[in-house]
């Protein structure tokens, strides 16, 4: 990766966030830091606004109050640094494109226009596809894969941008058991090399073995930079899964006071 | 044949069918790519308003019709954007007004006007010279326009919001788009007349589509079809005496009918 600024800047900061759509607030008062290097998986209800505040981070939806910074600068301006991998089956897989052609559409930019793909895209492609396991069906068209492998693909397309942030909305959905573990295996491998990861998921019980920090998210943001899913937020009444306790969440989640009966 | 292409009528309606079916292939693949079917058949029947002023002020139909249909197609993109209506009402709406405008303009000028259906239905026997000239500056700049942004074209078609986010201007290139649907519109218009436009502008791209999975293939194939059913429907239309816009659509209809049984009985043809 190509970490091209000061080691001291967040690569995200939302401050007195306030969005919605017309009339209608979804998120209050959200203030977020993502430190470089975090792999920090955001939970919530859905409804709760948590692809509202993806689109606030990557500029597509303007806030109503309240800054947001992405690599120090605004979202239109720091969504290069962002590798963008969208919610599962929300454009058309029919579409009549090989693998290898998606994940080149990751070397694409403003100042790509009237320019030709380069053997350095070429070389790139190869390398993120080798990376998700793909290197194989690159030729393929994209319409014949199994949906896990379609998955890699949009993440293999999103790290073909060298990004310092991975954002992901809800990656698994639609994706079968097996394929999620190597999904997320993969992300935590990417994370390992140095890449932020913003993973947004109503999935608490998978994302909480592979995230460095988890925040929730419903309307109002429950975040303190650590794993553990507090007290404060399962009993505040936000609406998160608290009744994801009950099925067994993983120990190693739950703070330290959680456990004592 | 040789006695066919000693008309000079037939020479250009064959020469029309060549042009036609350039833009025709690169277009309706991305016509039919993005979903933009609808929004292309609203062009096409607004730009009849053009044609009715212009016949009441005197001038070239076509002209009238290229100035309708690039304004149609501006606002229709401008709509579908940016306002929070639903689109496909407005679309539909200026769609009927369009018509309604040509109509209009027709009743008040005066004298013989059999030569506005022409537009309605298509009249590629009439096609003149000066028209191969215009729908060769309209290939020119369709093609060009296609091969210069074809992987932010494609990129957006595929996956608009991934676009935005890597920073395309795709507003931009989404009117860049529409302003050429519109050209192609006024094209077609003469060949197989309005009300037929959207049947050429979509079949062969959607032929192309059920068998290949690589976009630019799509186009050319496309292409290929369309100068197939354009020269086809119009030897079919001079032995049998129909009008050549409507054999037209129907050669492209049952060769699309065809294709998708094809597609359907045969599923493990190559890809």
């Amino acid at each position: 990766m190509s970490p091209s600024n000061t080691p001291s800047q967040s690569v995200v900061e939302v401050k007195d966030l306030y969005a919605g759509y017309n009339d209608e607030t979804v998120l209050k008062d959200i203030n977020l830091t993502i430190e470089r290097e975090d792999f920090l998986g955001l939970i919530g209800p859905n409804g709760g606004g948590k692809t509202t505040l993806l689109k606030v981070i990557l500029g597509l939806l303007e806030p109503k109050k309240g800054t947001v910074r992405v690599m120090g600068k605004s979202p239109q301006r720091g969504r290069q640094h962002i590798g963008y991998v969208p919610q599962f089956a929300v454009f058309d897989s029919d579409f009549p494109i090989s693998v290898h052609d998606v994940v080149r559409m990751g070397r694409l930019g403003p100042d790509r226009l009237f320019k030709s793909y380069t053997d350095k895209d070429d070389t790139i492609v190869n390398e993120r596809l080798a990376w998700v396991d793909l290197a194989e069906q690159k030729d393929r068209p994209l319409s014949k894969l199994s949906g896990g492998q379609r998955q890699r693909v949009y993440i293999a397309r999103a790290l073909a941008s060298e990004p310092e942030l991975l954002l992901l909305d809800e990656p698994t959905i639609s994706v079968d058991i097996e394929a999620r573990a190597h999904i997320y295996d993969l992300l935590y491998e990417i994370n390992q090399h140095g890449v932020t990861i913003l993973l947004v998921s109503h999935d608490l019980n998978v994302i909480s073995s592979y995230v460095k920090t988890i925040g929730c998210l419903n309307r109002t943001l429950h975040y303190h930079g650590e794993k553990e899913v507090t007290a404060e937020m399962l009993k505040s009444g936000y609406g998160c899964p608290v009744d994801l306790i009950a099925h067994g969440l993983p120990h190693r989640v739950l703070a330290e006071h959680e456990r004592q009966p | 044949m040789s006695e066919l292409l000693s008309y000079g009528f037939m020479r250009n309606a064959l020469a029309a069918g060549v042009l036609v079916s350039l833009a025709c292939g690169v277009i309706g693949t991305l016509v039919v790519l993005k979903r933009m079917v609808f929004i292309s058949g609203g062009v096409a029947h607004t730009a009849y308003g053009g044609v009715g002023l212009a016949f009441y002020l005197g001038v070239n139909p076509l002209l009238g019709a290229l100035v309708f249909s690039l304004l149609a197609s501006l606002l229709m993109g401008y709509v579908q954007r940016q306002t929070h209506q639903r689109p496909d009402t407005l679309i539909g709406v200026m769609w009927a007004i369009g018509m309604a405008i040509g109509i209009v303009f027709a009743d008040l000028t005066p004298g013989y006007k059999a030569d506005l259906m022409s537009y309605l239905f298509g009249s590629i026997l009439a096609v003149t010279q000066t028209d191969l000239w215009l729908m060769l500056i309209v290939d020119v700049i369709v093609i060009g326009v296609v091969i210069l942004f074809y992987k932010e074209l494609q990129a957006s078609a595929f996956d608009e919001t991934f676009a935005r986010v890597r920073n395309l201007p795709v507003d931009l290139l989404y009117l860049i788009l529409i302003a050429m649907i519109g050209l192609a519109v006024v094209m077609l218009m003469r060949v197989v007349g309005l009300i037929m436009i959207i049947a050429l502008l979509t079949v062969p791209a959607a032929i192309g589509a059920l068998f290949l999975k690589h976009m630019n293939k799509i186009m050319w194939l496309a292409s290929g079809l369309s100068l197939v059913f354009t020269t086809g429907g119009l030897l079919l239309s001079y032995y049998l005496n129909l009008t050549s816009g409507a054999t037209i659509i129907l050669v492209s209809g049952a060769a699309y009918l065809f294709a998708l049984l094809v597609r359907r009985l045969c599923k493990d043809c190559p890809e």
